[in-house]
């Protein structure tokens, strides 16, 4: 790892502010894709802006018929929380689908967000339940957030405070993860929101990371029924190619995962 | 050079490490306790793995300075003394739950903390989803899975599974 300066912060505004005054400083909270990242020498951050101990961001609390989690709050904390296995099972599921129980421990959804790995779990889920990122700045529906891969809305010194998900009426997580990584191969969330809207985001596949697979809520829309995807596909073309498989095969994969996901509602 | 200062094993320690210093380089090169292993680099065997406040965490996945005022427990710290096993290291001796040993410390600090979350209560099925974060390169798991089984099982009649991370 090259060198590296390194300063915990404890409020938001501090975090901003210590951000901006690195020469290129990156804000770390789990660090469970960062650290890794950095001993690789993929990423060689000068400061990094230590968010993972501010209180305001740790933590699930409900607003209504939305539920609202910390950025900071980690995987494990989510897959466990009382109120998120109630009111949004399948978010607190698929968070114990992340990595393996040392990951879950320390990292967190907002960097599991920021990051918009095109394999990780949770922008299935923000994409999916029509979830609000929250910033220190504004707030961007998850429609506006992921861009494309390893790229979101976020300005350079935008920091994640939270993540605001309506409570479905039902959704499910289906997951085939690389039996190696863990990551998603492909995991599909099937959602049919508090409005009667239904929504179906794929990641793991996409080659611009997760996105909508419009086709399919449409025919869902018409019967939440899984035969009501006979014969619909995603094109191979706009898939991941990588040595776990080719964009036929994650193609092929989104039909069966978004079947099992809507036999699980 | 930051001063950090933690909780090692019940004992406090202090030193000046550089920023990037690992928690597991910190933990073998500046305390001698080299009972923590560093197997993959890339964050994968959980051969690094100790609790951080009573989480089982991948000490090669955090910096030392992420640690400060933490209380970490290494396998040195796990038995509650000189002369007696942890009941999790008693069952991997009693079940062959090795054969070269260099993942053991990962998979016993693993183990003592999904034994600890699950109270106990734990079948072969959910040993094995939650040994994802373990790579076991000679045993094929079998004995590993059987000693953490019984390991559960002992500490769940004699109520220890509270203090398992302790």
């Amino acid at each position: 790892m090259y060198d590296v300066s390194y300063a915990r912060v404890n409020a938001v505004p501090a975090a901003v502010d210590a951000f901006s005054k690195g020469d290129d400083p990156k804000y770390i909270a789990g660090g469970q894709t960062l650290i890794p990242t950095m001993k690789a020498r993929l990423a060689a951050p000068s400061e990094l802006v230590d968010v993972s101990r501010i209180e305001d961001l740790i933590g699930i609390c409900e607003d209504g018929d939305v539920v609202i989690v910390g950025a900071s709050t980690t995987h494990a904390a989510v897959n466990a929380d009382a109120l998120m296995n109630q009111r949004i099972p399948s978010v607190s599921a698929l968070a114990g689908q992340i990595g393996d129980p040392m990951v879950r421990h320390r990292g967190t959804m907002g960097g599991s967000v920021a990051n918009n790995d095109p394999s990780a779990d949770y922008p299935a889920a923000v994409l999916a339940l029509g979830a609000t990122v929250r910033t220190d700045r504004r707030d961007i529906l998850a429609d506006d957030f992921f861009v494309d891969m390893f790229e979101t809305a976020l300005e350079e010194d935008e920091l994640v405070t939270a993540i605001a998900f309506p409570v479905p009426k039902r959704a499910a997580y289906a997951k085939f993860p690389n039996p190696a990584s863990r990551y998603a191969m492909v995991g599909v969330m099937v959602a049919e929101l508090a409005d009667g809207a239904i929504r179906v985001a794929v990641t793991g596949a996409g080659s611009s990371g997760v996105f909508r697979w419009t086709a399919a809520e449409k025919a869902l829309a018409g019967s939440m029924d899984a035969q009501a995807l006979d014969g619909l596909s995603v094109d191979a073309d706009d898939m991941l190619e990588d040595l776990h498989g080719s964009g036929e095969y994650r193609a092929h994969l989104i039909s069966v995962m978004t079947r099992r996901a809507v036999l699980a509602l | 050079m930051t001063q950090i200062s933690m909780t090692v094993n019940g004992k406090a320690v202090s030193a000046d490490v550089e920023d990037r210093t690992l928690l597991v380089s910190f933990i073998r090169e500046h305390l001698g306790l080299t009972g923590t292993h560093v197997g993959c680099e890339t964050s994968q065997c959980g051969a690094c793995t100790v609790h951080v406040d009573g989480q089982a965490m991948k000490s090669c996945s955090m910096l030392a300075v992420m640690a400060q005022g933490a209380e970490i427990t290494t396998i040195e710290g796990l038995a509650p003394s000189a002369d007696t096993l942890h009941p999790v290291q008693e069952a991997f001796r009693e079940h062959h739950g090795l054969q070269c040993g260099f993942c053991t410390p990962g998979m016993i600090m693993s183990a003592a903390d999904m034994i600890r979350r699950y109270e106990g209560k734990l079948d072969e099925k959910t040993i094995r989803e939650q040994l994802e974060g373990n790579l076991c390169r000679c045993t094929g798991y079998h004995n590993i899975v059987k000693a953490i089984e019984a390991a559960a099982e002992t500490m769940a009649q004699s109520g220890e599974t509270q203090t398992a991370s302790a």
